[in-house]
This record gives C-alpha cells, structure tokens and sequence, in this order.
C-alpha cells in the first residue's frame, strides 16, 4: 500500500466518523413515532408506546413491539426489509425498495428545539 | 483486435461468474447494501489492462446478465448507477500519480456504495436514508481493500503481453 492510498483510507474513515458523529447530533433521541412513507408520501404515523400491526397497501406488514419496529411480511422477491434488524431509535429506517415503502422513526417535532440539548446532556 | 475482444468477453463471463458466486455468500449483517462486490475484480483488472472504455464494457454486459438472471429493473438500475459511478472515480483515481491498485480499488468501493445510497434515496425521496452513509463508506472501504489485495495480486501474475501480443 502506497502512502496515498493510506491517506485516503484514513480520510474516509474521517468522513464516516464525521457523519455519524453529525447524524447522531442533529437528529433528535427523544419521542420517537414510526412514519410510514409511500411513493414519498407520508401513508402514516404511530406511536412507538402500543405493540400493534399494520398493513402497508397490502404490500408489507409491520410491526411495532416493545417500542421496536420491523418488517414481518413483504411480496417482493428478495425480502431485504424483511431480514433487516428492528428499529428503534430517531433516524433509523427500513426500507422495502421494490415497493417504494420506508419506515422511518422520527423525533417529534416539538422535542427539537431541544433535541441537541438532550443528546449533549 | 479479434484477440482482445475474446478477451473481454471472456472478463465479462469471468465477471458474470464472480457476480455469481457472489450471490451465493449468505453476508447479512442487518444493513443493506453490504456487500464485498468480488465481480468488481474484473473490472479492476480489465481498467488495469485496457482502460476506462474497456472496463465500463464488461460491467455493463455483467450487470445486465446478472440483473436479467438473478435480479429484476430495480437491481440493474441500482447496479448500474453504482457501477457507473464508481468507474468514472477509479478511472480518475488512476491517473493521480502515487495510487496503487488498493487505492483504485477502495475509492472505487467507496463510490460504488455512495452511488447507490443517493439512487435509492432519489427512488423512495427520502434523504434521510443518507442515515446509512458512515455504515456503507467504512464497508466500501473494507470490501475495496480486499478486492484491491486480490486485484493487486492477479495483476502481478499475468504479465500484459500474453494478453496483447501472443
């Protein structure tokens, strides 16, 4: 390995620490809701607190369970979102690419302003 | 002439294959997307040995079989976007003084996961898919140094002229 090829090695892995260091500020920890978003449209929001399922355009099943959600079922072939790991916390997503679904957890609105605070605290 | 085109096709069938045996390493590690990208050796080594044109040839042909084969549009829309990019930046790579085959081969890995990360963040509009961006860089970065270890070693064993001149 040449020295070039080592500082870009490492200036990648600055990139990627960056990034996360930044998501993980700017993106809110607390009062977290499920958004379920189709073809970018918001199909609907749910509460973290009850374990309940739904169904997604009878395309996909998720589920919410103790405060985590997952993809249960999904038509596509190659079922990606259905072997992804639960989420739980702000800024998380499964996303089923064939059928244009994303399930995102999302801070409430209202928590931002103190958001960074929370994190920082 | 004749001879390098039966070269390539033969880079494309060995790229197909690869692309092959890669479907079949069960890599699951919760985040899509990971992968170690072994068919990318071909295109390392037909970039390394012919050039840009060359390279972007065979990943298209091995993009389309395997996508026809194995995947659906999404896939081959995916691949491609992927592909694309992470050519034009190894290609650019290249031709900085001081890389060797380890830095090509990791930008390239790099550049291929970012390529796909903005397509399927156009796909379902929604930018906070960019989420993923630390998790994929760091895994391109890996899977990249590992194809550009094996890149680096075939390159060494197969000297240019019994590919051009024979």
């Amino acid at each position: 390995m040449k020295k070039k090829d080592f500082m870009l090695f490492l200036m990648i892995c600055i990139i990627a620490a960056a990034a996360f260091a930044a998501f993980r500020l700017l993106i809110p920890q607390e009062n977290e809701e499920l958004v379920i978003i189709v073809n970018g449209d918001i199909y609907g929001t749910y509460s973290l607190e009850e374990d309940c399922k739904i169904e997604i355009n009878g395309t996909n099943v998720c589920e919410i369970k103790n405060g985590a959600v997952s993809m249960t079922e999904a038509d596509c072939p190659d079922q990606l979102c259905v072997h992804q790991r639960e989420i739980a916390s702000a800024g998380d997503t499964i996303v089923c690419l064939p059928n244009r679904v994303v399930l995102q957890i999302s801070g409430n609105s209202e928590s931002e302003g103190n958001g960074i605070d929370a994190t920082a605290g | 002439m004749k001879r390098k085109t039966a070269y390539l096709g033969m880079m494309s069938a060995a790229a197909i294959l690869l692309g092959y045996i890669e479907s079949l390493l069960p890599l699951s590690i919760g985040v899509p997307g990971v992968k170690l990208g072994i068919s990318n050796l071909a295109a390392v080594f037909v970039l390394y040995y012919y050039g840009t044109k060359e390279a972007a040839l065979v990943s298209a042909v091995r993009i389309l079989v395997i996508g026809f084969m194995f995947g659906n549009l999404f896939s081959i829309l995916f691949s491609l976007a992927g592909a694309a990019l992470s050519l034009l930046v190894m290609a650019g790579v290249k031709r900085i003084r001081g890389f060797s085959v380890f830095g090509v081969s990791m930008a390239g890995g790099v550049s291929h996961n970012v390529g796909q990360l903005i397509v399927a963040a156009l796909v379902v509009e929604n930018f906070y898919l960019l989420y993923y961006l630390p998790v994929l860089l760091i895994s391109g970065l890996v899977c990249g140094c590992l194809i550009g270890i094996a890149s680096g070693a075939v390159i060494r064993r197969v000297r240019p002229e019994s590919l051009n001149n024979v």
